[in-house]
């Protein structure tokens, strides 16, 4: 079994911390994993992403092939739009809703919607409102984590919760909560 | 037991564990997080491993062969266009040769994600006639270096590691061996005095090593070959090109792995010979497509880069290989309709916002200005809504395409340059300007840091003034100012004050990166707990 996901945003929204929980819980699960991140210029506000690949066989590419993409992570919807020719035809496209805006050429929202509505499957929410009901404004990200977390598969919910414990473990038993329970929302959301 | 590691990080522990004395380097993507894993493992702080930021690559090439010639194992890092800064010491250490293991890294940009160009550092092998190392995979990076170490200290030569931003920014598990010991301080008691007298005979010495270099390589055990029934293409996977390649056909398939040079011409023979034709599949410039050519024949056929099999610029992805290998291509989505490109801006808050809103400002009112930038985040200063740059080549030459370019008439001719830049090529320009009663003005934005590599120590904090000063700038015309919004009046007043003055001036806008200074906070917040 394998799965390509494909995380991405705007530098600065946190995917490197959702690529450090999934990479935490492969490890521990005795899953191969190949995790291509971007550093240096392109996080000053720019496009980011991160190709992440889990598999039970031996992965020899660091990159993801077009159209191989089982799951797209996006911390922002139009980010989310630039990689479909990465996704998978059967793939899925797990997005926050809420656009980033800080470049003067941003689409229509609402054609930006429109196209992102069209797709296939196609699982978005508004997570930094989700986040603060939850009482964590910081954890948008946790919030996108359990939403992606019925389509990663090859890690079961479980195996995710535990990861986000481990991490943020140094951070003090509030902040593990806190993330644990923005990460449950974002599970929950995902299933209606 | 196995770790979850960036390429970068795998060579670090490869080398800690190798028993490396010093690292020596200079902030370079993708090459910074190999020297920064190593500033704070708890193995290398107890064994006081050297590993503090050096000036520039010329400054951590030296440091690092002075450590060899005591005997220890030291490392360079440096992204590629490094090893054009520190090749007049680079190239000569092949002459010297080594005594304790020296490795050269030079981290790759193919694509240019956060680079000028995308020149491939095997050439610098190449010319520097000493044995190359290239990982496939961060399991053979974290492996090369102990392996690299051996064969530097076996033959007495520098080794070069040649790794691309794929692999250095790329995680997966590594399996991590038993820390060895370091060697014991043993001054070389050979002579290193290039005199042409004796480097004449050193440089001999070093060609004659050239074939002990080739059955290395043949010995390798990062070279290897796969054959596969009824396969009549030839497929050369040199570093990372083999996953490409692995990726798209599996085992079924004719495979030279080359992970290690110089080429051997006798391997490269036999290999032709047992197929039809080759496909060189390589990450950065066609190297291995020439050098092949001279060895197969000249009308053998060779596909690669040269041939438009492969893009001729940009890195290598499981696509382009794939069309290369002449798989048809897989359904997909095409792009997006709505979609703008979102490029890399300043911070908002961040001083050379401030020190460029003050610039425009100033410069609006003289027609033929020219602002001549240099290399870290200021270079966006280029991009919208700024606009304020003219060039932006290497690092340095701020200071002296503007000296030129007042040399040849231009006015006003501004330079700007960020602090760690400054110090590691913008110097020696100054004193050039100096000499020479440049009319120039010289912006040094001092932000306390190297900020576009994540915020490492800058070399010459608070040195600046004594800096310039002790390069004969006039003290009357080494400005320092504060920018921040609210200063505008000042920074303006003075700027214009100092492009008016024929001669050489210094303007300090000086105030800490945000992301720096946030840092620190929480740091002290922390300790205060």
């Amino acid at each position: 079994m394998k799965k390509d996901i494909i995380l991405c945003g705007v530098g600065g929204q946190g995917i490197l911390s959702i690529a450090t929980i999934i990479g935490e819980a492969a490890t521990e699960a005795g899953i191969n994993l190949k995790q291509a991140e971007v550093h240096g210029m392109s996080q000053r506000g720019g496009d980011v992403q991160s190709n992440l690949r889990l598999s039970t066989e031996n992965i020899y590419s660091d990159l993801i092939p077009q159209g191989g993409a089982d799951v797209v992570i996006s911390m922002e919807p139009m980010e989310s739009l630039r990689y479909l020719p990465y996704l998978a035809k059967t793939g899925t496209i797990v997005t926050s809703s809420k656009p980033f805006v800080n470049i003067p050429n941003y689409p229509d929202e609402a054609a930006l919607m429109a196209e992102l509505d069209s797709m296939p499957s196609v699982v978005k929410l508004d997570i930094e409102s989700v986040a603060k009901d939850a009482g964590n404004v910081r954890g948008a990200n946790m919030v996108l984590l359990g939403m992606a977390a019925p389509f990663i598969e090859i890690l079961t919910v479980e195996q995710l919760r535990k990861a986000i414990s481990v991490i943020f473990a140094r951070k003090g038993e509030a902040i593990v909560e806190a993330n644990l329970k923005a990460f449950d929302m974002g599970v929950e959301a995902s299933k209606k | 037991m196995k770790q979850l590691l960036l390429g970068d990080e795998a060579i670090a522990l490869g080398a800690i564990n190798a028993g490396l004395s010093g690292v020596y380097a200079y902030p370079g993507t993708p090459s910074t997080e190999i020297t920064e894993f190593i500033q704070t493992n708890k193995v290398a702080r107890e064994r006081g491993i050297h590993s503090r930021w050096c000036t520039n690559e010329k400054t951590a090439m030296e440091a690092a062969l002075g450590m060899s010639y005591a005997g220890k194992r030291a490392l360079v890092c440096m992204k590629h266009v490094g090893m054009n800064v520190c090749a007049d010491a680079f190239v000569n250490s092949a002459i010297t040769g080594v005594n304790g293991g020296l490795i050269v890294l030079a981290a790759d940009d193919p694509s240019m994600h956060s680079s000028q160009n995308e020149q491939d550092s095997r050439f610098y092998g190449k010319f520097a006639l000493i044995p190359v190392f290239e990982p496939s995979n961060q399991q053979e990076a974290y492996d090369m270096v102990a392996s690299a170490f051996e064969l530097s200290e076996s033959l007495k030569v520098p080794v070069l590691l040649r790794i691309v931003t794929r692999l250095a920014h790329s995680r997966a598990a590594v399996e991590v061996g038993e820390l060895g010991a370091e060697n014991a301080l043993n001054p070389s008691t050979d002579q290193w005095v290039l005199l042409p007298g004796i480097a004449r005979k050193k440089y001999v010495d070093l060609l004659g090593k050239q074939a002990e270099f080739e059955k290395a390589s043949e010995a390798s055990v990062y070279n290897r070959k796969e054959t596969a029934d009824g396969q009549k293409l030839g497929i050369i996977a040199c570093g990372i090109g083999y996953n490409y390649v692995k990726e798209n056909v599996g085992d079924n398939a004719n495979i030279l792995k080359v992970s290690q040079y110089p080429l051997s011409p006798k391997v490269i023979r036999a290999f032709a010979e047992e197929n039809d034709a080759l496909l060189v599949v390589e990450d950065g410039q066609p190297v291995v497509e020439e050098a092949i050519a001279g060895m197969v024949g000249a009308d053998y056929p060779i596909k690669g880069r040269l041939t438009g099999d492969l893009p001729r610029t940009g890195e290598l992805t499981p696509d382009c290989v794939a069309k290369a290998l002449g798989k048809p291509a897989g359904p997909a989505f095409d792009n997006a309709k709505n979609l703008a490109g979102r490029p890399p801006q300043l911070c908002q808050g961040c001083g050379h916002r401030d020190v460029y809103t003050a610039l425009n400002q100033v410069l609006a009112e003289y027609p033929d200005y020219r602002v001549f930038g240099d290399i870290g985040c200021y270079t966006l200063g280029a991009l919208p809504p700024f606009k304020a740059l003219s060039s932006c080549v290497d690092m340095g030459a701020s200071i002296t395409m503007a000296k030129g370019a007042a040399d040849a008439g231009l006015f006003p001719a501004v330079a700007i340059i960020g602090d760690s830049t400054f110090t590691h090529s913008g110097m020696t320009g100054l004193l050039d300007a100096v000499n020479d009663k440049s009319n120039i003005t010289v912006v040094i934005s001092d932000n306390l840091t190297t900020g576009m590599t994540g915020g490492q120590d800058s070399a010459g904090t608070n040195k600046f003034e004594a800096i310039c000063l002790g390069l004969g700038v006039e003290p009357e015309h080494v400005r320092v100012v504060v920018p921040l919004p609210k200063n505008m009046p000042e920074i303006t007043r003075i700027m214009k004050e100092e492009i008016e003055y024929n001669g050489v001036s210094v303007i300090i806008p000086r105030r800490e990166c945000i992301q720096t200074a946030a840092r620190h906070a929480r740091e002290r917040a922390k300790q205060q707990k």
